[in-house]
């Protein structure tokens, strides 16, 4: 692949300086991820704190989270996680060939997980456990556990699902060549993807885990 | 009331107190804003462009005393300020022990008030002045406020849990009454009328009026009827807690916490028995929700508070 | 009409024209050249635009809500109608006008001329911003139309979840969308401040306006995204049924408040510091005066940033919450107002010694720090628990913040506008109208707005399109206020127009001000300067000798050389 002949120059206005360039879409993209935390940070403090009004109620509604889709899944990103990083490391030594196939493995998984977590819901909705008058554990705070776990692990779907739409985009771009193996794009997608990982780490155990003891 | 008020009346005893610290307020901020605006105008004046007053550099030194002189001095401005701010809410946050107990349920759009024998107003509140009088509130739907500015009170409803608030009024009168927390469409119909009379006047209204019964008697009837005595009965066959003395006690929880016996602690009991239940009983209740309404909760909890207490002056 | 502002640099009228080259025209004029503008000038106008329409939407939601008070039994509109006003103009006036209002212009404009760089660090992404924005405001309008919204700007459940009829998710939606436009403008200000301050701008040669706009960027990456969680869980509510705050199910509706108002209070010091920021910029300017204790307002800025998370509470005073807490945020409270008693005795003291002109961009000022010492002193009254027991939900409040946010922020927003609008537009407004509008504008607010203290402690409670009888003289003021206050704002509107096309044309330096943003021409080239600026000195190098009219031309007066 001759890619990094036709590839056009990754230096963009205003600045004058790739390295620099870089060094500003790094930062822009951890601002990005502290706002991302207080996002998620917030999420996990309503779920902690509607916990602590009734535990009880919390630990009963997780019972019936089907912990074998969530290990799988954890398992899945985890590994997602490791090929981006390949990607990027492969594009930092120039092997743009390797680095489009790692990404074309991270947006593979990525899916793979969206299909288990479809499956999840299958399940889920089978089991009456959407919050409402048909609700299977009855009209108390097991609800709101299951309010918190569409709503914690829709969004956490909808940030993967952007995180996919980004990495098939750089993967189609660095197959054709249309980019540069040293555009910041590439680390700066892998960190959103790290983040979107690091946010299903948290959730897992939260959701699945802890409150089965 | 006067056709163009600048002040609302004081009427309760808290009245006096939180305007105090209004008006000194006002006197310390005036005098702050009056030096604020007078230096900014002396300036604009003096230092007009092409003035003859004299200019220059300051000495660094004062200019830096200056700061710190003036920082300091507001830090301790705001420090007294809230001292006595928060001294003077303490002090209104206690009801008195023997306080008469009135109930209040608020829901879109009235207000629902029920006194201790059962008798019933909509809208309307009468109450003996000097006599402190706890509100027990509630609402059915969303949050509202209730609000008597002449009182200086006001407190936030929240749905499914029970809220206190307490006045002792000071003047006769009719006071208005607001919802202070926006509810929807009828949110500025949802006003009303606290009456304030005399003792003897309060006495001679709640007798001409037609209670319902005794709200406590009622409790008893239902505890009756319900199925609860079924059970609560010292001795009986199931072992379930006595609940004379009960309320007001802080009991044990099976998950090793601590409940103060309150309204909302019964209501919550009453609901939603199986969740924490006090420790040492298997949790056999049955959950009376949607069989009792909250009319009917207000005379439970009369009822076993009738049955004793061990309410303190403190809690 | 004609009267110039002084002093106008009579001897290079030609030079100082609007150059060819400048932003406004190098890169043609046509519709899509402008939509699709990265360069941050052109961005910064299209905000201007997009503010001032909510502006007059959001006002003729106020004239309508004037309206109706004029008459205690509110026979003008329905009781449903009048929810969906104010709701509306809450909503308009918070997140698509006062947000995004000085950030979003004057940061956007200013930032890379005040630091020296070229454009911001993502060009791309904040021309993203703008339609983000657009597209929010766009939501929150469709949901008008489509039947309206009536929660108030604050959408507490229960109500917003689970009671009301009306188009809530639309809005909220609007709003989340606008915050990420939020969120974004916020990185790239702060990614610029740290990757493209020229040579020799250290930190602490920077004005004191990209210090507000600094401190405001880190608050809104990091205070906005709890807005959109918060909101995104009552979306979630009403359109898949997810009772997160449902209190008949387990929930709390406190937790709700909590959050929203983790985010709102910050939000308040989002307006602030970029007001106090141009404040600053222009008594400085005006008063000939270096401005006083440069770096204690540089910690006060950030003190204000930093201390503005931990108030939250003391709009949740009589919500239920515990004695200890509202304790805790009362004193957080009081803490938190002594930066702001810092900046203004040191506006005041900038001005001692001074060189001082009455300008109207220094008469806007001035009428700013009276404004917002008054709503800042009745913020301390609300930060007393008994007080605010007797006023909270009252117009005592509504009194308050209209201080603060439209006698603070929307007057240093015009001062800031008649301060930059030589720099922007490259033509000189009509100073005399100008002066006459900014103390139209002084005195229809106190008229407008003080009558509201007296109206809140009182007892009125706000959101009542009736009320009784005794309060209609007050109303009856604060809508005349209204009247006088509406023209005062129709006049800039007026005569800044006017201006655009017949006002003089204006030099590189009009006021002979100091920051490196009158080093290049008005309105400036595309890239802003030809050769990088080198700064040398502190900002505010305003000499006491240094009365003379005439501008100085500076070093590197790029643009005259390249006219
Ligand atoms: C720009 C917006 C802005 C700003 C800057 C502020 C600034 C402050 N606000 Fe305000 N506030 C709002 C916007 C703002 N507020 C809004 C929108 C609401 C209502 C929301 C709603 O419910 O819809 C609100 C509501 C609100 C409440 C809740 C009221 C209630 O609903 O019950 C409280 C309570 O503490 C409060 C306090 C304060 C304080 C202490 C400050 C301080 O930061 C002020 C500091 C400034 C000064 C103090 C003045 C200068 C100081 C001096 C000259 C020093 C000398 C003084 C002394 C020594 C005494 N505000
Ligand atoms: C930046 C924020 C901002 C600004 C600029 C304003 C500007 C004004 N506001 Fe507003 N206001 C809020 C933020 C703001 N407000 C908020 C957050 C609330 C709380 C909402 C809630 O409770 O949820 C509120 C609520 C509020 C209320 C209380 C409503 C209630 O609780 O019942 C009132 C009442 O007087 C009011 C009045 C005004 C007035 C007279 C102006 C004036 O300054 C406006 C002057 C400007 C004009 C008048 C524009 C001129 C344009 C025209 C004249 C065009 C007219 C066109 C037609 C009629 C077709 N506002
Ligand atoms: C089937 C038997 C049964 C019935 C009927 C019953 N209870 Fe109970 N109740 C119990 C038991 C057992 C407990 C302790 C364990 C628990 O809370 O579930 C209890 C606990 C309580 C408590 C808390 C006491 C404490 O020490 O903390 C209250 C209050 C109470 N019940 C009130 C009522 C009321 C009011 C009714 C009728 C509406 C009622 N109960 C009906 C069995 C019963
Ligand atoms: Cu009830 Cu407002
Ligand atoms: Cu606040």
């Amino acid at each position: 692949m001759a890619d990094a002949a036709v590839a056009p120059d990754p230096l963009r206005e205003p600045w004058s300086d790739l390295s620099r360039q870089r060094e500003a879409a790094t930062l822009g993209m951890w601002l990005f991820l502290m706002s991302e935390m207080l996002f998620f940070g917030a999420l996990f403090m309503a779920f902690s704190f509607s916990r602590a009004l009734d535990p009880a109620a919390f630990a009963e509604a997780a019972r019936h989270a089907e912990i074998a889709y969530g290990a799988a899944n954890t398992a899945v990103l985890v590994t997602s996680s490791l090929t981006i990083t390949i990607a990027v490391r492969a594009a930092d030594v120039e092997r743009g060939r390797l680095a489009a196939r790692l990404l074309a493995a991270t947006a593979f998984l990525g899916v793979a997980f969206l299909i288990i977590k479809g499956f999840e819901y299958r399940d889920d909705l089978r089991h009456h456990l959407v919050p409402g008058h048909d609700f299977a554990l009855g009209q108390n705070a097991t609800q709101i556990f299951w309010a918190f776990y569409w709503a914690m692990t829709g969004i956490h779907a909808i940030h993967l699902t952007v995180g996919v739409a980004l990495v098939l985009r750089l993967f189609w771009l660095v197959r054709r060549g249309r980019i540069s193996l040293a555009s910041p794009q590439l680390e700066v997608t892998s960190l959103y993807w790290h983040l979107v990982d690091a946010f299903w780490i948290v959730l897992f155990p939260v959701l699945y885990v802890a409150v089965r003891a | 009331m006067s056709a163009f008020p600048i002040f609302p009346r004081e009427a309760s005893s808290f009245a006096p107190k939180t305007d105090a610290l209004y008006f000194t307020l006002v006197a310390v901020s005036g005098a702050i804003a009056l030096l604020v605006f007078v230096l900014i105008v002396v300036f604009a004046v003096r230092y007009r462009r092409g003035s003859s007053s004299p200019r220059g550099a300051l000495p660094p030194l004062i200019s830096h005393e200056f700061e710190i002189g003036w920082t300091t001095a507001t830090l301790f401005a705001f420090l007294m300020l809230f001292w006595w701010a928060g001294s003077n809410q303490i002090y209104q946050l206690l009801p008195p022990a023997q306080a008469m107990e009135i109930h209040v349920v608020a829901k879109q759009w009235m207000w629902k008030i029920e006194h201790p024998n059962g008798v019933r107003e909509i809208n309307m509140l009468h109450a003996p002045i000097d006599e402190p009088i706890r509100l027990d509130m509630t609402s059915q739907d969303v949050i509202h406020s209730f609000s008597v500015p002449d009182f200086r009170i006001k407190q936030d409803i929240l749905p499914g849990r029970y809220v206190e608030s307490w006045f002792r009024a000071t003047k006769i009168g009719t006071f208005r009454l607001y919802c202070t927390q926006f509810c929807g469409t009828a949110h500025s119909g949802m006003v009303g009328s606290v009456v304030i009379m005399s003792k003897p006047d309060f006495a001679s209204w709640l007798a001409a009026q037609h209670p319902a019964g005794d709200l406590a008697g009622q409790g008893r009837a239902l505890f009756t009827s319900l199925g609860c005595a079924g059970c609560h009965t010292p001795g009986g066959p199931i072992h379930a807690p006595d609940l004379a003395g009960l309320y007001g006690r802080k009991v044990p929880l099976s998950n090793g916490a601590f409940a103060l016996v309150d309204a909302a602690y019964i209501r919550d009991r009453i609901l939603d028995p199986q969740s924490n239940p006090p420790a040492g009983y298997d949790p056999i209740m049955p959950s009376f929700k949607g069989e009792v309404d909250d009319g009917q909760i207000l005379a439970l909890t009369a009822y076993i508070r009738s049955l004793g207490s061990s309410r303190g002056a403190l809690r | 009409m004609t009267d110039a502002v002084v002093p106008i640099d009579h001897a290079e009228p030609r030079a100082a024209r609007v150059a060819a080259g400048s932003y406004l025209d190098s890169e043609g004029g046509g519709l899509s050249e402008w939509l699709l503008a990265t360069d941050h000038k052109r961005i910064a106008l299209l905000y201007a635009l997009m503010i001032t329409a909510f502006f007059f939407i959001g006002g003729a939601a106020a004239t309508l809500i004037r309206l109706e008070l004029i008459s205690p039994h509110g026979h003008f509109l329905t009781d449903d109608e009048y929810n969906h006003v104010f709701t509306l103009h809450g909503i308009i006036m918070v997140w698509f006008f006062l947000v995004p209002l000085i950030p979003a212009t004057f940061g956007n404009f200013l930032l890379p001329l005040m630091i020296g760089a070229p454009d911001v660090a993502f060009p791309k992404l904040n021309l993203a911003s703008w339609y983000l924005t657009l597209i929010g405001g766009i939501c929150v309008l469709a949901a008008m139309m489509l039947g309206g919204v009536d929660t108030g700007w604050t959408f507490y459940p229960p109500y917003s979840t689970a009671f009301s009829n009306s188009n809530v998710a639309v809005a909220v939606v609007g709003v989340i969308i606008a915050g990420f436009g939020t969120i974004a403008t916020g990185v790239n200000f702060v990614a610029t401040t740290h990757m493209l301050r020229a040579p020799g701008m250290t930190w602490f040669r920077m004005p004191l306006f990209v210090w507000t706009i600094y401190a405001t960027s880190l608050v809104m990456i990091l205070a906005t995204p709890v807005l959109a969680i918060t909101l995104a869980l009552v979306a979630a509510d009403r359109l898949f049924g997810l009772p997160v705050f449902d209190g008949f199910r387990g929930g709390d509706p406190l937790l709700f408040q909590h959050l929203f108002w983790f985010y709102s209070h910050p939000a308040v010091y989002i307006m602030i510091l970029p007001a106090m920021g141009v404040v600053t910029e222009v008594i400085t300017c005006f008063a000939r005066r270096r401005v006083f204790g440069y770096a204690m307002m540089v910690y006060a800025v950030l003190a204000i940033a930093i201390i503005g998370f931990t108030v939250w509470g003391h709009h949740m005073f009589v919500s239920g919450q515990s004695v200890f807490a509202n304790l805790v945020f009362s004193f957080l409270s009081f803490i938190v107002a002594v930066p702001s008693a810092i900046k203004v005795f040191n506006w005041t003291a900038t001005l001692y010694r001074g060189q001082i002109t009455f300008e109207a961009p220094m008469l806007y000022a001035l009428g700013f720090v009276g404004l917002f010492t008054i709503g800042g002193l009745t913020g301390l009254f609300l930060a007393s628990v008994p007080i605010d027991i007797q006023v909270t939900g009252t117009y005592f409040v509504v009194a308050h913040f209209h201080y603060v946010m439209v006698g603070g922020a929307v007057s240093a927003y015009f001062a800031g506008l008649h301060f930059w609008w030589p720099k922007i537009t490259g033509r000189l407004y009509p100073e005399s109208w100008a002066r006459f509008a900014a103390v139209l504008m002084f005195f229809g607010f106190n008229f407008t707005f003080f009558p509201q203290f007296i109206l809140g402690y009182l007892g009125m409670p706000r959101r009542y399109h009736e009320y009784p009888p005794e309060f209609q003289p007050w109303n009856i003021m604060s809508s005349a206020g209204a009247v006088v206050l509406a023209a005062a704002y129709l006049m800039p509107l007026g005569y800044l127009t006017w201006a655009c096309f017949y006002g003089k044309p204006a030099p590189a330096n009009p006021w002979n001000a100091k920051g490196l943003e009158w080093w290049t021409s008005s309105p400036p080239p595309k890239h802003n300067f030809l050769r990088t600026p080198v700064v040398t000195e502190d900002p505010y190098d305003y000499h006491d000798s240094d009365m003379s009219p005439e501008p100085q031309a500076r070093p590197v007066d790029v643009a005259r050389a390249h006219g």
